[in-house]
Parts: structure tokens; sequence; C-alpha cells
């Protein structure tokens, strides 16, 4: 009898034990630095979320609005003392505290987008925008009249850089008198400003208005003025559904899942990732009506070949606006090139000061 | 850069800076009536949320202006509260006031962000909207532009001429006299702040509903902080707030058309630009000043005695 109850006791013990680990969920946290509502950057990063939420055995949760800096840090390492299993922090600024909660936290995975800073518990991640932007340019370029297509830039760091002249190229590759504009903000989210730098430029004839930024306020203003715009981030037609012609859009779902799913399985290691449109992380958003089918076509079938990997967006000869070449013919830039761009491609108007 | 594009500066210079005229307006009357409020940045934040909640509500974007201009009020009068209630320091309180405004319009307004709300569209003016380079400069612009261009006057007029303006002034000027007179200065003084905070509350609004019509959080961006500078620069008149509030304007949107235009003139230079001529402006307002410029007992407040 007393061995009975010795044995059943053993038992109920291992189940407690043992049952709750196999059942508990993944817990997932995501910061994001603002509103998802915002259409932009954050939107985008919680559809992926969502994807992930959707996956068995996972639970997701998120902050909003997180500025950069300390106030980050609280919130990271709040996730990491709750018990998440993964933290994705989505902006550039949350670097740092990422790292510094990371290294007290080793059971804890850490994904950090858009920097570029590895610890054995956290790995960095970022799309490759200039595919998308690429593409985007092409149908720009086909569809602009005064050959002047203005770009609202966000802050000249590589990353920008590097869509403007991506930008740039594509829409050069079918139209080559095409011209591009640049006007900095230095904003991300400023929806008054971004308006009147768009508005700056529709002033000096530009036809078509492109964006870094995550606020629509520049596709209102080419809607106000009746001719074209490109988004960003995600569709931004219901806007601007009679100027916006498409949009280069991320699409963080695939990424998320793997990810999730490689903490889930034990096979998750710490690296920089920087997948592009192979893995549909970037794309572009439906065309608006306006958008003639050759051009869709066109672009379509460029698309194929990015991605493929058959053909690339920034392969020489490419010469920076004083003339000096910077990629040589036959050759294509590499990815460490592209991540320290800091030069604007010829037919590029502005500085990158 | 031809005649053309300037016309089209010119009236990009009258939109940017219709907000900061408003709340420059506003800080002027409440000023006038002797009391200091530095919370102009904070109330612009609540008015441009509560005008544009107003409007996505009722479908009306006059209802918008007039719950900005009432919000603007409403939080004006908890900095009369504690400035003529409680006696407290006028420019803690104004400080205050813009924190609290500030956050209070993000913590409100992050579910809205994004959205759209119905707003002012230019309506240009008949006949007039015609007339040569000035037409298209100053009368192809949305209503609150309009309701810009007479309002400084009104407010001259108000304060020169009208018994209630002399009444106001005596409480910024001399409130003992006008106490012994038999004014009530404390009531002018709430006036004052009321009066201004709705100002500023519209020129908040003006962001939200008609210079963009997406809500987002922060769309003030520091304009509440250039009104109250421009407040010396127009030594509290409000003719010169116009012309102070459309150099601003004029700064903001130049420098983005000096980019647009190719100018190969690095950025951060003429972003400086607007912050640069604040510290000119003010400079150049202190050395030219007369001593009785500011209200007399600007930021005093009116102690009960026996």
């Amino acid at each position: 009898m007393k061995k009975t109850v010795i044995v059943l006791l053993f038992a109920f013990v291992l189940a407690v034990a043992v049952s709750p680990a196999a059942a508990k969920d993944l817990k997932v946290g995501f910061i994001y630095v603002s509103p998802i509502g915002d259409a932009g950057w954050s939107f985008a990063h919680d559809k992926g979320r969502q994807v992930v939420d959707a996956m068995p055995g996972v639970t997701t949760s998120y902050v909003e609005a997180v500025s950069e800096g300390p106030d980050s840090e609280r919130v990271i390492l709040n996730m990491a003392r709750k018990g998440y299993d993964v933290i994705f922090a989505t902006s550039y600024g949350y670097m740092d505290p990422m790292l510094k909660v990371a290294r007290q936290f080793p059971n804890t995975t850490f994904m950090h987008c858009s920097g570029f800073k590895l610890n054995a518990n956290m790995g960095n991640y970022f799309g490759r925008m200039y595919q998308a932007r690429y593409l985007s340019g092409m149908v720009a370029g086909a569809m602009t009249k005064s050959d002047i297509l203005g770009y609202v830039a966000a802050f000249p760091i590589p990353e920008v850089i590097r869509g403007i002249n991506a930008f740039a190229l594509g829409a050069q590759a079918v139209n080559p008198q095409a011209r591009v504009r640049v006007v900095w903000t230095k904003t991300w989210y400023d929806p008054a400003t971004e308006k009147e730098a768009a508005k700056s430029l529709l002033d000096v004839g530009a036809d078509v208005i492109a964006q870094h930024q995550d606020s629509p306020s520049p596709q209102e203003a080419a809607q106000e003025r009746g001719v074209y715009s490109v988004g960003y981030n995600s569709d931004m037609s219901s806007f601007a559904p009679k100027a916006h012609l498409t949009a280069p859009v991320w699409n963080w779902g695939p990424l998320y899942t793997e990810t999730v799913e490689a903490v889930q399985n034990g096979t998750w290691t710490s690296q920089a990732l920087w997948p592009g449109m192979e893995k549909g992380i970037v794309d572009l958003a439906p065309f608006g009506p306006m958008v003639p089918q050759a051009v869709k076509d066109m672009v379509t079938k460029k698309k194929s070949l990015l991605v493929t990997g058959t053909e690339t967006v920034f392969v020489g000869p490419l010469r920076d606006q004083a003339g000096s070449l910077r990629v040589p013919a036959g050759a294509a830039a590499s990815d460490n090139e592209l991540l320290g761009m800091t030069w604007f491609v010829q037919g590029v108007i502005g500085t990158t000061q | 850069m031809t005649s053309e594009m300037l016309i089209l500066l010119m009236a990009a210079t009258i939109q940017s800076g219709t907000p900061i005229l408003y709340a420059t307006l506003g800080e002027i009357i409440t000023e006038k009536s002797g009391v200091l409020n530095l919370g102009v940045e904070g109330i612009m934040m609540v008015g441009a949320l509560a005008g544009f909640l107003a409007a996505k509500i009722t479908g009306s974007p006059v209802a918008g202006v007039l719950a900005g201009g009432l919000c603007g009020s409403l939080l004006a009068g908890v900095h009369g509260l504690v400035c003529l209630g409680f006696q407290g320091n006028q420019v803690v309180s104004g400080l205050a006031l813009t924190i609290l405004g500030t956050a209070l319009a993000n913590y409100l307004g992050t579910p809205y962000v994004g959205q759209n709300a119905p707003g002012f569209y230019p309506v240009p003016l008949p006949v007039l909207s015609q007339v040569p380079v000035l037409g298209p400069i100053f009368f192809r612009h949305d209503l609150l532009v309009y309701g810009s261009f007479v309002a400084p006057a009104l407010i001259w007029i108000f304060m020169k001429y009208s018994r209630w303006g002399l009444g106001l002034r005596t409480a910024g000027e001399n409130p003992e006299a006008g106490a012994a007179a038999g004014i009530p200065v404390v009531g002018y003084r709430w006036a004052g702040i009321l009066a201004g905070g709705f100002l500023m509350g519209i020129g908040g609004a003006y962001l939200s509903l008609a210079y963009t019509h997406i809500w987002t959080t922060g769309l003030s961006a520091g304009r509440g902080w250039i009104a109250v500078a421009l407040v010396i620069f127009a030594f509290w008149k409000p003719g010169r707030a116009v012309v102070g509030a459309y150099l601003f304007g004029g700064v903001m949107a130049f420098q983005l058309r000096l980019q647009a235009m190719g100018a190969n003139i690095p950025s951060s230079l003429l972003l400086m630009l607007p912050y640069g001529l604040t510290v000119v402006v003010l400079t150049l307002a202190s050395m030219r000043q007369r001593g009785d410029q500011a209200p007399a007992v600007l930021g005093v407040n009116l102690e009960p005695r026996d």
C-alpha cells in the first residue's frame, strides 16, 4: 500500500513537472518605436507579429511608441524579466539597450532590427528594401511626364541613401532622362514638415513623389496636386487612392516565423540576417489602376529576375554625382559597400549631408 | 528662382505661418493681461487632438476648430486656477502645462494615429483670387487662413479702442490702480488667459485640420515655443506678430524649397535656419527694447491685500 502511494505520488509529481513544460507556450515580445496605427514602419512589423501569433504554441505581445534610449532599456528588461523567450526590438536606437539586457539574460533570444551588433543570444536582421525601391523607381520613371521625381527623404544615413540610389537607378533604367530631386526633412514621422517638403518638390515640377518617412502626408500632398506618388512601408493607397502608384513594402511575417520556429526547435544561432525579395521580406504593393499593363509587365519581369538572383540592383558602371567611378563595369557593389553607402548616383539632385 | 516659384513660396509661407500666428496672438492677449503662459506648446497639442476628434465625430471641421479652441481654453484654465486662484508661480505652472498637454495629447491620441478627419481645404475667394500675384499668394487658402488675416486687426482694435481692451491692459500694466478704480482685474486676467488659450487651441487645430489631414502625435513640433519667442519679437503688438509669424513660416518653407531646387548647401545648415533665426530675433528684440514694451507686471501674481 505504502509503495503504491509512493509510486502514485512520484508519477503525479513527474506528470506535474513535465506536462507544463511540454505545453508551455513560447512567449514572443515586440517593441515598436511608433504607434502601430501609423500605416508605416511599426504597422508593418505588427503585421509580422500577427503571423507569429497565429502559430501553434506561441503567444505574442507588444509595446508600442517606445522612445529610443533609456526608456527602451526598461521595456526590454521588463519583457526579459517576465520570461519572454524571444524579444524583437524594431528600431535602430534599441541596439545598445538590447545588447545590455541580452548580456544579463543568456537564456532569452534577442533580435534587433536594422543594427549591426551581435551577442551569443542576440541576432540582428533587416531586409534588402533597395530591391523594391528599384522596382518602384521603374514605375515612377515610366509614369513621369516632367522627368522630375521628388523624394522626401528622412535622414542621410546609408539605408536611406541606398534607397534613393536604387529608386533613381530603377527610374533611369526605363527613362534615362529621369532625375530624382531629394529634400531632407531630418524626421521619421512629422506629417506637417513632410507634407511641406513634398509640396516644395511639387513646386519645382516633380510629378511623382516618393518618400522614406512613415507618415502618409507626402502621398496626400501629391494627390491634392493631382500627380502621382510612391508610398513606403505598407500599402498607402487608402490615403491617396488617385495618386498612389505602388509602394515598396515590408513583409516581416516569414522572417519572424522562421526565427520563432528556430527557437522552438533549438536551432537558432546568432547571426546578421539581410534577406531580400527571394524570401519575400520586401515586395511591391499592388499597382494603382493608373499604371498601364505594359509597365506592370516590365516591372513584374524585373522582379522575377531579382527574386531568382539572376540580376541585382547595384551593378557597374556606377558613377557618383561628381562623375567618379564607384562601381566598375561588370562588377556589383558588395554588401559592405551597400551598408556604408554615403554617395548619390548620377541623376540624383541633392546633397548627402 | 522664377517669379512663379516665388509666388508658390509666399503662399506656402502664409500656410506654415498661420498656426504660429494664432498661437502668438493668443499669447499676446494672455500676456497683455499680465499673465505669462509658457504652456503654449502643450495647449497647441491638446487643441490639435481635440480639433481632430471633434471633426471626426461630428463630421464638421468648424466644430473641430471650436472644440480645439474650447479645449485650449480649458487647459489654459488650469493655468488660471494655479496662478490666479492659488497664486502659483506662473513660469512653473506654464512649463508644467506644456508637459501635461503634450503627454495628454500623446496618451489620448495614440489610438487614432494615422486616421483622417474631415478638414479644411483651400477655398479660392471669388474675384480676389484672380488678382495677379496677390491672388495666388493670399486668396487661395482655407478658411482658417482667412480668419488669421482678420484676427490681428480685430485684436488690435479691441485692445486699443474698446473699454474691455483697456481693462485687459490695465490688469497687465497697473492692476492696483485698476482695482482702485473698480475694474475687476482678476476677471480680466481670467478673460485674457481663456481667450488666449482659445487662440492657441485654434493654432493647434489648424495643424490637424488644415495643414495635414492625418492625425499623429507630436504635431506641434516646437511651434508653441516659437510663438512664445515671437511675442517678444512682436513687442506685444498684433501687427508685428503677423510679420514675425510669416518670417518663421517663410524660413521653414524656404529651406525645403532651397533643397528641392538643388542648392548644394548641407541640409543640416538649412534646417538650423528657423532656430538660428529665433536666436537672432530675440537678440535684436532685446537690443532694441525700450523698456515700456512688456506689460509692466507681466508674470507677477496679484496678491490679495487687506
